[in-house]
């Protein structure tokens, strides 16, 4: 816990004074569990703006967002989507970053930062669209300045790592940001991001969400030190933050986006948090996951600790609370209605969009599935799943 | 004889194997605890310990990398990609190291991997987990690549690819993973049909019909209902797909005339295209007809709405049948 990384990564030892590294490896909190504000002396600068009513909105968030990933669920149960996998816990993670973000930042994601796509102001029906199987992806990534999810584990790093090269040619101030797990920081992928993107100095932020499990497997697993020290190695400075507490992620995430922009290069962000649901809703955990350890981290709970800190700053009302449920009340039907009113894809949709400009060799195969399809004379009906068997 | 569901027969295998050889390690992601996303290694690790069946850090490459060491130690390592679409990270040590390095040391140094991969589509999954990435391995010299059709076949092949001196790429059809049958478990694998060689699963007169992995099934039911129009058909599981067994196809072409080709992977430099190749060149004075292939079409593996539409089905295999057969079809009135 003792490894202080002021003056690791180039540029950033002379401005050390500015941005502080989490010396020492303790969380970063401004937040207990039962709510209490603690001060800070590095990190309460990075949140002094935030007012009683900025804080009641992003205890709205979480509540959504929460609602959202627990209505997608039941959509999944209720065989409406294909899977889903559950950011259970790690609201606080998603919404302190997200809502951290210039909209002209550019976000690189895994699969499960839903609440991320939120704040960037995804549609909800889109939110659900790959889900539901219905297309390869949900929104066009520049309408909201968001790639859409990445299944591969830590490609993505990569791309933001890239996205920031250009930034930095363009001269912009913008920043990406990528998302990924504590699985992803064993794949070569996102180890050579890093490397890039300190031998570059590029405006990228590696925001890893340590939710303590990769499907079945312990962080332990993938790292005998604290992931937010792999950094040092490559020459980035890291922050080490509660990642249930809303107001330190935010505030570390504020940290490294102004390093970016002020030309300071890459930050790795490791937020501590706890996925408390199954990995997706193929997943089982209880096969290799103790009870305690969940009820251990119920107890942090993200939303019951901003909850908390509402009410003893007296502003955790009735009115607050109904109106807070009314929004996540809305906010899931609109998804739930869009979800069961998506119409179905075309059979000829699979060869669209293969190459930007039409090939007379994928026309044809196109050609002769239609006229296969005709045969039937019902082309909806000409395939069914047991024609797939 | 015990009935048995595919993942559960290749369970057993790797159970065999890993009691009949100390030096038989399991390497993968979530293949211990879990006992894997499909619980094909389920129960291993409690009964056979964490240094036999290693749950590896999420690195395929590093798995694939280490597993090339252990063989250098003198050890069998079975590795498990967890969907087909996550080998890539490996495929430079897949396709520079493991399938080189018997070849690059002169023999000195065997390299008695087999990596295991469920492929294929057909189960509704996302990106990334119904792919069929065969050509890509068959298309590299030293890598012996099989798959399986049904769970004797998977149980049996399995044993013989770990105590194969070759890799072994083992594509396990994962649409067929809770499909049952009949597996006897006394049956000795050096004694069974060898895994490189194809198989006749029903025998015909008027069309050759080859297909591999999860598409055996449905070519066996194609064939069925063929036969209730007067057709009769011959269905080969081709089991290996490197290197293919040509004799059988080709004593099979060489009775009925013509031959269809069936597999899920994309058209374009797929294995039905080499199969087709060199049939036509060694039977070109039998066949009356050119071969026909039905595949996926060439396009990323689509949403799952629509993966049946990409997918051959029992329908589309028997059109490519009327095709090879000049008999009327869907492109009918076509030329070429
Ligand atoms: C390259 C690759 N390998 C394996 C998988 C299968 N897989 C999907 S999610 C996952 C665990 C990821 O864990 P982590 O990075 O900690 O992220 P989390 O799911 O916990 O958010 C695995 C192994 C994959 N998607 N991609």
């Amino acid at each position: 816990m003792s490894t202080d990384q002021t003056g690791q990564g180039g540029s950033t030892a002379s401005t050390s004074a500015r941005y502080p590294h989490g010396q020492g490896r303790d969380l970063v909190q401004l937040v207990t569990p039962s709510g209490e504000r603690v001060s800070h002396p590095e990190f309460d600068y990075w949140v002094r703006d935030i007012t009683d009513e900025q804080l009641c909105s992003l205890y709205e968030d979480m509540t959504v967002i929460r609602r959202i990933d627990v209505e997608a669920t039941a959509l999944q149960r209720q065989g409406e989507l294909g899977l889903w996998p559950p950011l259970l816990g790690q609201e606080a993670a998603q919404i302190g970053s997200g809502r951290a973000l210039r909209s002209d930042d550019f976000v690189f994601s895994s699969y499960r930062e839903n609440g991320v796509a939120y704040c960037r102001g995804v549609d909800l029906t889109d939110l659900v669209r790959v889900w539901r199987g219905n297309a390869s992806s949900g929104w066009d990534p520049y309408t909201v300045n968001m790639a859409t999810p990445q299944i591969i584990i830590g490609a993505q790093t990569l791309h933001a790592t890239g996205y920031a090269m250009g930034i930095q040619n363009d001269g912009a101030d913008s920043v990406a940001v990528t998302y990924f797990g504590d699985g992803a920081t064993s794949e070569g992928d996102v180890n050579e991001a890093m490397v890039f993107a300190a031998s570059f100095q590029v405006p990228v932020v590696f925001f890893c969400t340590n939710n303590h499990w990769a499907i079945s497997e312990p962080v332990r697993l993938q790292s005998h030190i604290q992931l937010a020290d792999r950094a040092a190695g490559f020459g980035i400075p890291s922050l080490r933050v509660d990642g249930n507490d809303v107001l330190a992620v935010m505030a570390a995430t504020r940290v490294a986006l102004d390093r970016a922009r002020r030309g300071g290069g890459p930050t790795f962000i490791e937020a501590v948090s706890y996925r408390m649901g199954p990995h997706t809703t193929a997943d089982d955990p209880t096969r290799y996951r103790d009870a305690n350890e969940l009820e251990d981290w119920a107890a942090k709970d993200p939303i019951s600790r901003i909850a908390a800190l509402l009410d003893r700053k007296g502003l955790l009302t009735e009115e607050l609370q109904q109106q807070v449920k009314d929004k996540a009340d809305a906010v899931a039907h609109e998804m739930r209605t869009g979800c069961t009113t998506m119409p179905d894809p075309e059979p000829l949709d699979v060869f669209k969009h293969v190459y930007s400009t039409p090939n007379s060799w994928l026309d044809r195969q196109q050609d002769h599935y239609a006229r296969y399809l005709a045969s039937f004379g019902d082309p909806a009906g000409a395939v069914s799943e047991e024609g797939a068997r | 004889m015990t009935q048995m569901t595919f993942a559960r027969a290749i369970n057993a295998g790797l159970r065999k194997s890993l009691e009949n050889d100390p030096k038989v390690v399991l390497l993968g992601e979530d293949i211990g605890t879990l006992g894997g996303v499909f619980r094909v290694t389920d129960g291993l690790q409690k009964d056979f310990g964490t240094h036999r069946v290693v749950d590896t850090p999420l690195a395929e490459s590093a798995i694939v990398g280490t597993a090339v060491g252990l063989a250098y130690r003198g050890y069998r390592p079975v590795v498990e990609i967890q969907f087909d679409g996550f080998v890539y990270p490996a495929f430079d040590q897949i396709v520079s190291q493991v399938a080189k390095i018997h070849y690059r040391t002169r023999g000195a140094v065997k390299m008695p991997i087999t990596i295991r991969i469920p492929f294929g589509g057909g189960i509704g999954s996302p990106e990334h987990h119904s792919e069929s990435p065969e050509a890509y391995f068959t298309h590299t010299s030293g890598l012996r690549v099989v798959t399986v059709a049904d769970p004797q076949d998977a149980y049996t092949v399995i044993q013989q690819a770990i105590s194969c001196d070759d890799p072994v790429l083992y594509f396990e059809p994962k649409r067929r993973y809770h499909d049952k049958g009949e597996v006897d478990e006394a049956l000795d694998p050096a004694a069974a049909e060898p895994m490189g060689r194809a198989r006749v699963l029903a025998t015909g007169t008027d069309v050759t019909l080859v297909a591999y992995g999860p598409l055996v099934k449905t070519a066996l039911d194609a064939a069925s209902a063929a036969a209730d129009e007067g057709i009769s058909i011959e269905v080969i599981d081709l089991r290996s797909l490197a290197p293919v067994d040509y004799d059988t196809v080709v004593a099979s072409v060489r009775r009925t005339g013509h031959l269809v080709i069936t597999h899920e992977a994309g058209q374009s430099g797929g294995l039905g295209a080499e199969v087709a190749a060199s049939i036509t060149e060694r039977c070109f004075y039998y066949l009356e007809a050119p071969p026909v292939r039905v595949t996926g079409f060439d396009i990323p593996y689509p949403y799952s709405k629509l993966e049946m539409h990409h997918l051959p089905g029992l329908d589309r295999i028997l059109d490519g049948v009327d095709r090879a057969l000049g008999r009327p079809n869907s492109l009918s009135g076509l030329e070429g």
